[in-house]
C-alpha cells in the first residue's frame, strides 16, 4: 500500500468520522512514523474539517508529531520521582552514545531521544517510552543494549520481553483489591436492584469521586439520568496523568472487569447506551489486552444487545487513546479530546451531564471510582460507607513512590494518617510527602498526623515520598516546568504564568534569585489560583507556594541578594561577542552582583 | 523652616536615540520652573562625567552592551529613585527588535557578508570598545527600577507631570492621555 | 413585572435573562475591561481581563449570566490589579513596540492598557520569533502582536464559513495558522471582504497600503478612553430610544 492508501484506509475504518480524528491521527501515525504536512491536508479532506483544525489537533498533543521524529523515538519519563531514581544521567549516557542532543533527531532518521511528562510507572522508574510501549526500571547496562538495538536496527517485537515486562506492586489489598467478585456478579447485583435503586445506593454509600474533585458519584449518576437526550454516555477517565500517580494502572491490569462492568452498571443507572474509555497515550501497551477482556465481557453477554438478558439494554464500550496531554484529564478537556479536538476545557455553562459528549447526557468517572460502584452494587451502600470517616466512606488507592523501601499500590480505608502510610511503605528519614501529586499539597514533616481524606488531606492517589537528601526547591521547579509543558494555552494567566513561573524557579534555582523573584511567585499563585480557566492553571502554584511557606531555606540557600538580582546571565550575554571578537579581557566581562 | 533643598537629578541615555532627552527639553519654558526645584548631577544637560549622589535617576534607552551595564549600576548604587523613561528603558523599544536575530548573524552580515564592505574590514575587537549583549533588554532585567515612564518619547507635557509629581512627594500619575507607548 | 437587576459595584444594573453579565453591564454603559469579547460575538471567556467578582467569586463577565440580585465586584484596586498583571503577561508573550505598530491609538490592547495605568510591561520579555506573513495581497499578518483571542478563528468559522485561521500547538508556544498546506495566507481563500479581515482587536489582521491613512492624533482611543467610549455608546443608545 503506498501512504495516500494507508491514509484512506484508517479514514475509512474510522468512517471518515471527524470526531474520531485522535484514533485517525495515532493509527495513521502508528503507520507513517510522523504526520507529514500532506498528511494531514488528506486526512481534512477525509472528513471535511479545515486544514486548520485538523493541525490544531495535531499540534496539540505530544505524541503526535507533524515534523519527524526518527524510527525510533525515545522518551524518558520525567517526573521528580524518575528523577530521583537517576534518569538524568542514563538519559545522558544514551545521547553520548547515540551522538545526540535531547530532543534532536539523528541525521539518518534513525532515533530522537527527549523526555516526557510522568508516564505513571514512578514505583518501578526510572522508564523509557520506545514508540510508546513502556520499559521500566532502566539501568545503565539496560541503555547500553539498547543502544546497540536501536542501531543494529532491530524492531521492537524482537528486544527482551522481559523488558516490557509492567509489574503490578500491589503492598496491602483492603474491600476493593479484594473484592472476591466473578465477571458479571455486580452487575446482576445492579439489573436486581433496578437503576433508581442502584442510585439509591450509591448515594445511600457516600462514593465520592476518586479522580480529584469528589463529586458524590450517586449524585452524578442521577442528574446523568435526569437529562433529556436521546441517548447517554459513560465515559471512564483513564488518563491517569497526574504526576506520581498510577494506581489506575493497576486497576486496568489487573480487574479491568471490575472497570468495565461499574461502566455497565453507570449505563444501567443512566440509560446510556456507549461508553468510552479514555486511556491515556502511555498505557498504549495495554490497549490489546483490554480489547481481548471486552471481547470476552461481549461473549458472555455482558457487553452488547439485551445485556444479561434484560430486553433492550444495550451498551458497549470501545477505548480511545489520548496522546500526550494531562489537560485531557479534565472532564470537559477530555469529552472535547474525544470529540476529535485539542484538549481544551469547555466553559462551565453546561454541565457534561447535561450537555457532555456530541451534546448528549455524559456521565465522566474516574477508573476507581467505577470500580467502587461494583462494590455498592453487590453489597449496598449502608456497608459501603462502614468504613472511613463522615465524609470520605470507603477505601482509597494510595501511589506511593519516592524514598522508601516498598513503593506500590496501597489500599487504605479514609482516614488513614500520612504516618501510618509511610511506616508501611518503609520510609525513613522522611523529610516532605507531595500528596497527590504536582497540583497536590506538600506536607511537612509535622503534618504527618493529617489523614488522607476529602476533609482533611484530598488526594487523588498520589504519594511522593521525599527523605532528607532531597531539595524541595528542585521539586517545585520541576513541577513547574511540568505546568508550563502542560499547559492548554487557552487562557492568559495559565498559558502565559506557568512559562514566567518556570523561568522564575530557574533563576532562584540557579542562585540568580532574590526576594524580588518571590514576591513575583506569590503575585502569580494570587492570579493564576484565582483568574484560571481550569484546575490546572488554578492548582499550578500550589507546590510552588507550599514549598515557600514550608521550605523557605531551601530558597534562601540559593539567594545571593535580599533585594534584586538581573533577570538574565551577564557574563553569558557576552558570550557571542566574546565568540566572534576573541576578546577575553577583563572588559571583556560581566558579573551579576553590583559590586564589580 | 529651611526653604527644601533642592532635588538632585542625573540623567542618561544607553541604548536609546537621545529622543526623550530632546522630549525633556521640550518642557520649554517650565524647564526654568523645574531648575527651581532641582539640579543636574551627571546628564547630557551638563558634563559631569561620573553619578553622584543623586535624589533621582532618569534613564533612556535599553541595555545593549557592556558599558550601558556598568553605566546602569553606577546610577542605581546613586540614584534613591531609578525612572526608566521611554520605551528603549521600558521594554527595549527599537534596539530590542533584534532580540528575534543571533548576535553572531547579525556581526558577520554587518562586518564580513554584507555588500559593499571595504576588503579587510573585521569585527572591532579593541578593548577600548565594549563589548555587545547578545540580546537587548530593558533596565528592569538588570537593575530595580522605580518607576517606569513609558512613550517613545514620552510627551514633554508627560515628563513634566511626572517629575512635578516626583519632586511634590506623591506617586507619579500620569492619567489618560499622558499615558503612551507610540 | 419589574425588571430584573443586579448590582455592579454599587449600581443596580438591569438585565434580560441569558445575558452574562459583560452584556448587560455594556448595555447600562459599564466599562468591564475586555480583550476577547466583542458586542457583536458570544462571549469565549479566554483572555481573563473581563474577571469580576460576583458573590464573592472571581469569574469572567463574559461568560458568567447575570443573576438576579447578585453582587458583582468590577473596578476595585483589587480586581484592576490582576488585570493590569494580565495585560503585562500579554505584552511580554508576544512583541509590542507601539511606535512601529500602525494599529497604535487603534488597538484594543493599548487602550486598556492606558485605562488601567499599566506603565511597563514588568515581566522579562520573551522576545518570541515570530516571522510576519506578507504572502496575501491585500492583507498583512503581523503574528507578533497575536494575543490568541481567536476573535478571528470564531468570525471566519461561524460568521464567513471560511475556517481560515485557527490556533496550532498548547502552552506557551500556542500561536495562530491559516488553513493552508504552505502556511501562507496567500493560499487560502481569504479575502478583505471576510467579515474576519475587520475583528481583530490588536494590529495582526493589518490591510496593506492603509497603515498610517489616519493619521495618530485622530484614531480611535487617542481623544477618549475605551471606558468613556462604552458610557457615551449607552448614553446614545439610550437617547435614541
Ligand atoms: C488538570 C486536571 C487533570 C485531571 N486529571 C484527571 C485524571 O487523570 N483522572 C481522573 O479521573 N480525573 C482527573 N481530573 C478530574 C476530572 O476533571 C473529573 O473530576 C473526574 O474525572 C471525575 O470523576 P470522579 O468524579 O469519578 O472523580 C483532572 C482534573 C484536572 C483539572
Ligand atoms: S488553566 Fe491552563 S489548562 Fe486550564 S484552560 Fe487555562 S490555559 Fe488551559
Ligand atoms: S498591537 Fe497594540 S499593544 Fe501591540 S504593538 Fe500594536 S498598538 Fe501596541
Ligand atoms: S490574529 Fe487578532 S483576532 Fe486573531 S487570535 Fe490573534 S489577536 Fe485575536
Ligand atoms: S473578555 Fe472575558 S475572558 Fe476575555
Amino acid at each position: 500500500m503506498n501512504e495516500n492508501d494507508i491514509i484512506l484506509s484508517v479514514l475509512a475504518r474510522h468512517g471518515n468520522d471527524g470526531t474520531r480524528l485522535m484514533q485517525i491521527l495515532r493509527e495513521t501515525q502508528e503507520a507513517l512514523g510522523w504526520l507529514a504536512p500532506h498528511t494531514l491536508t488528506t486526512i481534512a479532506a477525509g472528513i471535511g474539517w479545515s486544514r486548520a483544525e485538523v493541525e490544531g489537533t495535531a499540534s496539540f498533543y505530544s505524541f503526535f508529531h507533524i515534523e519527524p521524529r526518527g524510527r525510533y523515538r525515545v522518551l524518558w519519563s520525567d517526573n521528580i520521582t524518575d528523577r530521583m531514581l537517576g534518569n538524568q544521567d542514563l538519559m545522558l549516557q544514551m545521547c553520548q552514545a547515540l551522538w545526540l542532543e535531547p530532543g534532536r533527531v539523528s541525521e539518518d532518521g534513525l532515533v530522537s531521544v527527549d523526555t516526557t511528562s510522568c508516564t505513571g510507572l514512578c514505583d518501578q522508574g526510572p522508564a523509557v517510552l520506545v514508540n510508546y510501549r513502556a520499559i521500566p526500571r532502566m539501568t545503565a547496562e539496560g541503555v547500553e543494549q539498547m543502544v546497540d538495538l536501536i542501531c543494529t536496527g532491530t524492531p521492537l517485537s524482537d528486544w527482551p520481553a522481559e523488558w516490557f515486562n509492567v509489574v503490578s506492586q500491589v503492598r496491602r489489598k483492603d474491600r476493593l483489591l479484594d473484592h472476591g467478585l466473578v465477571p458479571g456478579q455486580a452487575l446482576l447485583a445492579a439489573i436486581e436492584r433496578g437503576p433508581e435503586a442502584m442510585i439509591a445506593e450509591l448515594k445511600t454509600s457516600g462514593l465520592r469521586g476518586r479522580g480529584g474533585a469528589g463529586f458524590p458519584a450517586g449524585q452524578k449518576w442521577e442528574a446523568c439520568r435526569n437529562s433529556p437526550g436521546a441517548d447517554r454516555i459513560v465515559i471512564c477517565n483513564a488518563d491517569e496523568g497526574e504526576p506520581g500517580t498510577f494506581k489506575d494502572r493497576i486497576l486496568l491490569t489487573d480487574h479491568p472487569d471490575q472497570v468495565f462492568e461499574g461502566m455497565t452498571i453507570a449505563a444501567w443507572s443512566i440509560k446510556a447506551s456507549r461508553g468510552y474509555v479514555y486511556l491515556r497515550g502511555e498505557y498504549r501497551y495495554m490497549l490489546e489486552t483490554l480489547q481481548a477482556v471486552l471481547d470476552r465481557r461481549r461473549a458472555a453477554g455482558l457487553l452488547g444487545r439485551n445485556i444479561l438478558g434484560q430486553p433492550g439494554f444495550d451498551f458497549d464500550i470501545e477505548i480511545h487513546h489520548g496522546a500526550g496531554a494531562y489537560v485531557c484529564g479534565e472532564r470537559s478537556a477530555l469529552v472535547e479530546s474525544l470529540e476529535g479536538k485539542p484538549g481544551r476545557p469547555r466553559l462551565r455553562t453546561w454541565s457534561l451531564s447535561v450537555k457532555g459528549f456530541l451534546g448528549l447526557p455524559t456521565d465522566v468517572n474516574n477508573v476507581e471510582t467505577l470500580a467502587n460502584a461494583c462494590l455498592v452494587a453487590v453489597h449496598g451502600g449502608a456497608w459501603y460507607a462502614g468504613v472511613g470517616t463522615a465524609k470520605s466512606s470507603g477505601t482509597k488507592l494510595l501511589s506511593v513512590s519516592g524514598d522508601c523501601a516498598r513503593p506500590g499500590v496501597y489500599e487504605y480505608p479514609y482516614g488513614v494518617t500520612v504516618a501510618q502510610v509511610l511506616a508501611d511503605c518503609g520510609a525513613t528519614n522522611t523529610y516532605a510527602v507531595q500528596v497527590s501529586g504536582a497540583s497536590g499539597i506538600t506536607l511537612t514533616t509535622e503534618e504527618f498526623g493529617r489523614r488522607i481524606s476529602f476533609e482533611d488531606v484530598p488526594s487523588g492517589g498520589a504519594f511522593m515520598v521525599f527523605d532528607r537528601r532531597r531539595d524541595m526547591l528542585e521539586m517545585a521547579r520541576h513541577f513547574s516546568h511540568f505546568f508550563a509543558h502542560e499547559s492548554c494555552g487557552f487562557c492568559t494567566p495559565c498559558r502565559v504564568g506557568t512559562a514566567v513561573n518556570a523561568r522564575l524557579m530557574d533563576k532562584l534555582a540557579a542562585g540568580h534569585g532574590s526576594v524580588y523573584d518571590i514576591n513575583e511567585l506569590f503575585k502569580m499563585h494570587r492570579l493564576m489560583q484565582g483568574t484560571s480557566h481550569c484546575g490546572l492553571g488554578s492548582t499550578a502554584t500550589n507546590a510552588i507556594h507550599d514549598t515557600l511557606t514550608k521550605f523557605y531555606p531551601a530558597y534562601q540557600r540559593r539567594m545571593k541578594s535580599l533585594d534584586f538580582e538581573p533577570a538574565f546571565d551577564l557574563d553569558s550575554a557576552l558570550s557571542q561577542a566574546r565568540q566572534m571578537t576573541g576578546r577575553d579581557d577583563s572588559g571583556a566581562h560581566l558579573s551579576n552582583s553590583e559590586s564589580t | 523652616m529651611d526653604a527644601p533643598r533642592k532635588l538632585k537629578v542625573a540623567t542618561t541615555s544607553l541604548a536609546g536615540c537621545f529622543g526623550c532627552h530632546m522630549s525633556l527639553l521640550d518642557i520649554d519654558e517650565r524647564l526654568l520652573d523645574l531648575l527651581e526645584i532641582v539640579e543636574f548631577d551627571r546628564s547630557p544637560l551638563t558634563d559631569i562625567k561620573h553619578c553622584g549622589h543623586c535624589d533621582i535617576g532618569l534613564i533612556e534607552g535599553g541595555v545593549c552592551n557592556a558599558e550601558n551595564v556598568h553605566v546602569l549600576r553606577e546610577f542605581r548604587a546613586n540614584c534613591k529613585i531609578l525612572v526608566a523613561v521611554g520605551a528603549c528603558a521600558v521594554n527595549g523599544g527599537l534596539p530590542a527588535q533584534r532580540n528575534h536575530l543571533q548576535l553572531h548573524e547579525i556581526l558577520t552580515a554587518v562586518y564580513a557578508t554584507e555588500a559593499g564592505l571595504a576588503s579587510g574590514v573585521q569585527i572591532p575587537n579593541d578593548p577600548e570598545l565594549p563589548l555587545p549583549l547578545n540580546q537587548v533588554h530593558p533596565i528592569h532585567e538588570v537593575v530595580k527600577v522605580d518607576y517606569f515612564l513609558p512613550g517613545c518619547p514620552p510627551s514633554g507635557d508627560a515628563i513634566w507631570k511626572f517629575l512635578t509629581d516626583l519632586v511634590a512627594g506623591c506617586s507619579p500619575h500620569l492619567g489618560y492621555g499622558l499615558i503612551r507607548y507610540d | 413585572m419589574s425588571q430584573d437587576t443586579f448590582l455592579l459595584d454599587g449600581e443596580e444594573i438591569p438585565f434580560t435573562r441569558g445575558q452574562t453579565i459583560m452584556e448587560a453591564a455594556r448595555a447600562a454603559g459599564k466599562f468591564i475591561p475586555h480583550l476577547c469579547w466583542h458586542p457583536d460575538f458570544t462571549g469565549h471567556g479566554s483572555c481573563k481581563l473581563c474577571t469580576v467578582k460576583a458573590n464573592g467569586h472571581l469569574n469572567a463577565a463574559c461568560v458568567t449570566a447575570a443573576r438576579k440580585d447578585m453582587t458583582v465586584e468590577n473596578r476595585t484596586p483589587e480586581l484592576d490589579d490582576k488585570r493590569r498583571t494580565l495585560l503585562q503577561l500579554l505584552f511580554v508573550e508576544g512583541n509590542h513596540f507601539c511606535p512601529s505598530c500602525e494599529k497604535s491609538g487603534n488597538c484594543v490592547l493599548q487602550a486598556t492598557a492606558y485605562e488601567l495605568d499599566m506603565m511597563s510591561p514588568h515581566f522579562d520579555h520573551f522576545f518570541p520569533d515570530r516571522p510576519v506573513d506578507a504572502s496575501h495581497p491585500e492583507v498583512l499578518l503581523d503574528f507578533n502582536r497575536c494575543i490568541l483571542c481567536e476573535l478571528c478563528v470564531r468570525v471566519s468559522r461561524d460568521i464567513d464559513h471560511k475556517n481560515i485561521f485557527a490556533l496550532s500547538g498548547r502552552g506557551i508556544a500556542k500561536h495562530l495558522v491559516v488553513n493552508a498546506e504552505s502556511g501562507r495566507l496567500a493560499d487560502t481563500d481569504f479575502s478583505l471582504d471576510d467579515k474576519a479581515a475587520q475583528v481583530c482587536p490588536v494590529g495582526v489582521i493589518l490591510t496593506k497600503k492603509k497603515g498610517f491613512s489616519v493619521p495618530i492624533g485622530q484614531r480611535r482611543f487617542d481623544a477618549t478612553s475605551i471606558a468613556t467610549q462604552v458610557t457615551e455608546a449607552a448614553a446614545a443608545a439610550q437617547e435614541e430610544v
